[in-house]
């Protein structure tokens, strides 16, 4: 997709999304908010993925941005969705700033490796404590957005509609650095960073950067999950959930910033069906898709609609 | 004529394996040098010496008041002395185009910082497309690096390592791989695109007719010693340097 | 000093199971390249096969000292079936792709494993305990310890050693160090470097599932045990070293102690403190404790 098409999708797919938030159904709007959530973390994580890093590990902030949104409400009385959101940015943002330096050293396997380690250790001190509600987690409720009290029973849709604006956001930003300069310094890193280091530019200094950005997009997409679920538990920072982020990220592709989130929208809705119909089967189905596409479709479902407009 | 770049004691091994032994050389602005030796003879490691990518075990290596051996090759760029590859190394999902536009992006950003050209990154697009065009690059332009023909990689690779503008260049076997025929005219153009600029050339050549032709000082390299050092018609003529170098049963080019 | 004697001992015990899957990972990641997450689930397939083996000939009433015959057996023989099926079957296809990408196709093998193991075997939990009660226990000091535990350290020692002699001492052995340090010029020399892969991968999935097989009578064998032991014996592995067998003894070793000490002393840091020591060890030595040297790129 051109720039200019990408941007314009963006703006017509917000636009649509944010009509439907009055009018779609109550377990539309939850699933809907859901895919843009994760697929926030999956953007994160494409967009390390274009700089050559695959990251076995984005549960540790998807995690980090639940909880933190969380405790401001159990622990702080701080009810207000707006401040939650930034709350979660900020604190995945700040971890993400300090792993980021050890981590930005890393390649390949040992970087999945080390990414993996990390939500480990947060999941394990996560579940051992008590206070925190170990394996049960807790819940969460928002009770106002900015200032402004929402009504009883309207609260998903706000959050929702939210969540479409700061996909738009996050997506608009993400797609104007991936078609700048520093964007293709990403896939030049991946492709030879001796070479990148031989033509002057410091190739850890891009890797550091984008994976703070990746951080603060994975908090992002904790807070909505949380919000949307009502509920934060360890298992966000489990290494499977890792795990389905990547998944979702072979799903949809590298290639355009819509394409998380198409990959995550047909990932819940996949997931929703398998749980009501077949649930013993649907790691199974999981696998198998995987390796479908990575036989047949290894640059994502993305890949298709560029290679049918390229035919016509 | 002042010498630009110095390297004095300068060795390094590798356990059992000895790829540079006390190398002391000076490179005079402005010139043009050959280094000739045979596989493993230590030509590329001297380059991967002077440009930071190895530490010695010994000695120094001095250009423009600077210590080159404490440096990175990203600081050894930036002070200006750039590199080409043996084995071309470019970005190969990206296209000929693209992965020039990635040099003069890079320089362009450090305008103001370490970078003397003139490229602002308004001028990059056109500043790319001049360099495809004096490389004779620009049919190739939007081919994936991946998918080019060796003589075309070599180029680009050579055209990236000039995006630069270093004050020093250092070729590894800017034409091995390239058909025989078309040897002279790569050479022509990267020697015409250096042109008179004030840059110092030093090219590893396992081709003599290049190395009498675009040298105008050889220094013949044998199990990282440096056995010859002095004009191209002397050195190739010198009895070690037919033995280690060229070969016993000299070669009937001509 | 008991105290310590038993955290010891516990370590142990823990690093010999883990030695087993480490010893395994290890060994297709050096020769093959590829960090099998699919591990996880040939461990689990040995765990039930052997709690199914050994359930069904002590229901048959027949002497339980051959169960544990019965578990080995079960190893060997998912090694011998989940091997060539998988390496031939699929793994054979995805050769030549990144690393990364192997690393997810075994991922994707396992999330395909999980449910198969459900659907064969069902959602409830297995237990055979009888190969662990039987020879039954003995003491150190104040304490008392199943003898199985011995058994277990035993057979790790015994496994460890067979895996030294075989790689150093052998034939094959020596084809194996031969691949592992580069394939194409071990191909060049006309090793059949399928075959070897099809037989790292098969004595592979045979340590996993003898890590599994005799953890099985400890344990209650149930869904989803694979899915903590594969990230514990990446820990293991990447602290040891990837490719390295002594890095996977030693890992083993480390994870063991580590957290038997843990469970004794802070039991709030079981969980993460694995994961800790692993960040840790990668901080000051980016390839594990004993990693292959590397040759030059330009």
């Amino acid at each position: 997709m051109s720039p200019d098409r990408t941007t314009a999708a963006l703006g017509v797919a917000a636009a649509c999304l944010l009509a439907a938030a009055p009018l779609a159904p109550q377990w539309l709007v939850f699933l809907l908010t859901l895919a843009l959530a994760k697929g926030l973390v999956v953007l994160g994580l494409v967009l390390l993925m274009r700089t050559g890093l695959v990251s076995f590990g984005q549960g540790l902030y998807f995690g980090l941005g639940a909880y933190a949104a969380a405790l401001l409400g159990a622990r702080a009385a701080l009810l207000d969705a707006f401040v939650m959101i930034v709350a979660a940015v900020l604190v995945a943002a700040a971890v993400a700033a300090v792993l980021g330096l050890l981590l930005a050293r890393y390649r390949d396997i040992f970087f999945a490796m080390l990414s993996l380690a990390f939500s480990m250790i947060l999941y394990g001190l996560l579940v051992k404590s008590s206070t925190l509600g170990s394996t049960d987690g807790f819940n969460l409720h928002a009770k106002s957005f900015a200032g402004i009290a929402l009504a009883a029973g309207a609260e998903r849709r706000v959050f929702y509609a939210v969540a479409v604006v700061a996909v738009l956001a996050a997506g608009l930003a993400v797609h104007r650095y991936l078609g700048s300069h520093y964007g293709r310094l990403a896939t030049a890193i991946r492709d030879n960073e001796l070479r990148v280091e031989y033509l002057g530019a410091s190739v850890s200094r891009v890797v550091y950067a984008n994976y703070v950005a990746a951080g603060a997009l994975g908090g992002l997409g904790g807070a909505f999950a949380a919000l949307a679920v009502g509920h934060v538990d360890p298992e966000t920072t489990y290494w499977t959930t890792s795990g389905e982020f990547v998944f979702v990220a072979i799903l949809g592709g590298t290639g355009n910033v819509l394409a998380p989130f198409l990959g995550a929208a047909i990932f819940e809705a996949v997931r929703t069906i398998a749980n009501q119909y077949a649930p013993n089967v649907w790691q199974m189905t999981l696998g198998v898709v995987m390796l479908l596409l990575i036989l047949f479709l290894p640059s994502g479902l993305w890949s298709l609609g560029t290679r049918w407009r390229r035919a016509a | 004529m002042t010498a630009i770049l110095v390297a004095e004691g300068v060795s390094k091994s590798f356990g059992a394996v000895t790829a540079a032994a006390d190398l002391h050389v000076a490179i005079d602005r402005d010139s043009r040098v050959g280094l000739i030796g045979a596989n493993g003879a230590g030509k590329t490691t001297f380059i991967n010496l002077v440009t930071g990518y190895l530490k010695p075990t010994a000695g120094s290596i001095r250009f423009a008041g600077h210590e080159l051996t404490a440096l990175s090759p990203r600081r050894v760029t930036q002070l200006g002395v750039s590199r080409s590859f043996q084995i071309p190394q470019l970005f190969s999902s990206l296209s000929a185009r693209e992965n020039l536009l990635v040099a003069v992006g890079i320089v362009a950003a450090a305008a103001d910082r370490w970078a003397h050209s003139a490229i602002t990154p308004a001028r990059a697009g056109a500043a790319t497309d001049e360099m495809l065009e004096r490389f004779g690059l620009s049919p190739y332009r939007d081919r994936p690096a991946g998918l080019l023909p060796e003589g075309v990689r070599k180029l680009l690779d050579v055209a990236m390592a000039l995006v630069v503008q270093p004050r020093i260049l250092l070729l590894d076997e800017p034409t091995s791989g390239v058909a025989a025929d078309e040897k002279f005219a790569i050479m022509d153009l990267v020697m015409g695109a250096v042109g008179g600029a004030g840059v110092t050339v030093l090219f590893i050549e396992h081709d003599m007719d290049i190395v009498a032709r675009y040298a105008g000082r050889v220094l013949a390299f044998a199990d990282g010693r440096i056995i010859a050092d002095g004009e191209p018609a002397r050195v190739l003529q010198d009895a070690d340097v037919r033995r280690f170098v060229i070969g016993e049963a000299a070669h009937a080019q001509h | 000093m008991s105290a310590l004697a038993s955290v010891a001992f516990d370590g142990v015990v823990y690093s010999s199971w883990l030695f087993m899957m480490a010893a395994g990972l290890t060994l297709i990641y050096g020769v093959m390249k590829i960090l099998n997450i699919a591990h996880g689930s040939l461990y689990a397939l040995g765990a039930y096969a052997g709690a199914s083996l050994v359930g069904a000939w002590l229901a048959g009433g027949y002497p339980p000292v051959a169960s544990y015959a019965l578990l080995g057996a079960a190893a060997l023989a998912v090694g011998l079936v989940m091997g060539p099926l998988l390496e031939r079957g699929l793994l054979r296809i995805m050769y030549g792709k990144d690393e990364v990408v192997l690393l997810l196709v075994t991922y994707a093998v396992f999330l395909i494993l999980e449910d198969a193991i459900k659907l064969a075997w069902g959602v409830e939990s297995l237990v055979v305990a009888e190969p662990y009660a039987l020879p039954g226990n003995f003491s150190i000091g104040a304490l008392a310890y199943p003898v199985y535990n011995l058994i277990l350290i035993g057979a790790a020692a015994a496994i460890g050693l067979a895996l030294a002699w075989g790689m150093y001492r052998t034939r094959h052995g020596k084809l194996l160090l031969a691949v592992i340090h580069d394939r194409e010029i071990s191909a060049a020399m006309g090793i059949d470097v399928g075959r070897v892969y099809l037989f790292t991968f098969s004595i592979g999935a045979a340590l996993a599932a003898a890590g599994g097989a005799l953890t099985a009578p400890m344990i209650a064998v149930s869904p989803g045990i694979g899915v903590e032991v594969i990230v514990l014996s990446f820990a293991v592995v990447v602290i040891g070293g990837l490719g390295s067998l002594g890095g996977a003894a030693l890992g083993a070793l480390i994870v063991g102690l580590v957290r038997s000490a843990m469970v004794r002393y802070w039991p709030e840091g079981e969980l993460f403190s694995v994961y800790l020591v692993m960040a840790l060890v990668l901080i000051a030595r980016p390839k594990g404790l004993f990693a292959a040297p590397e040759a030059r790129k330009i």
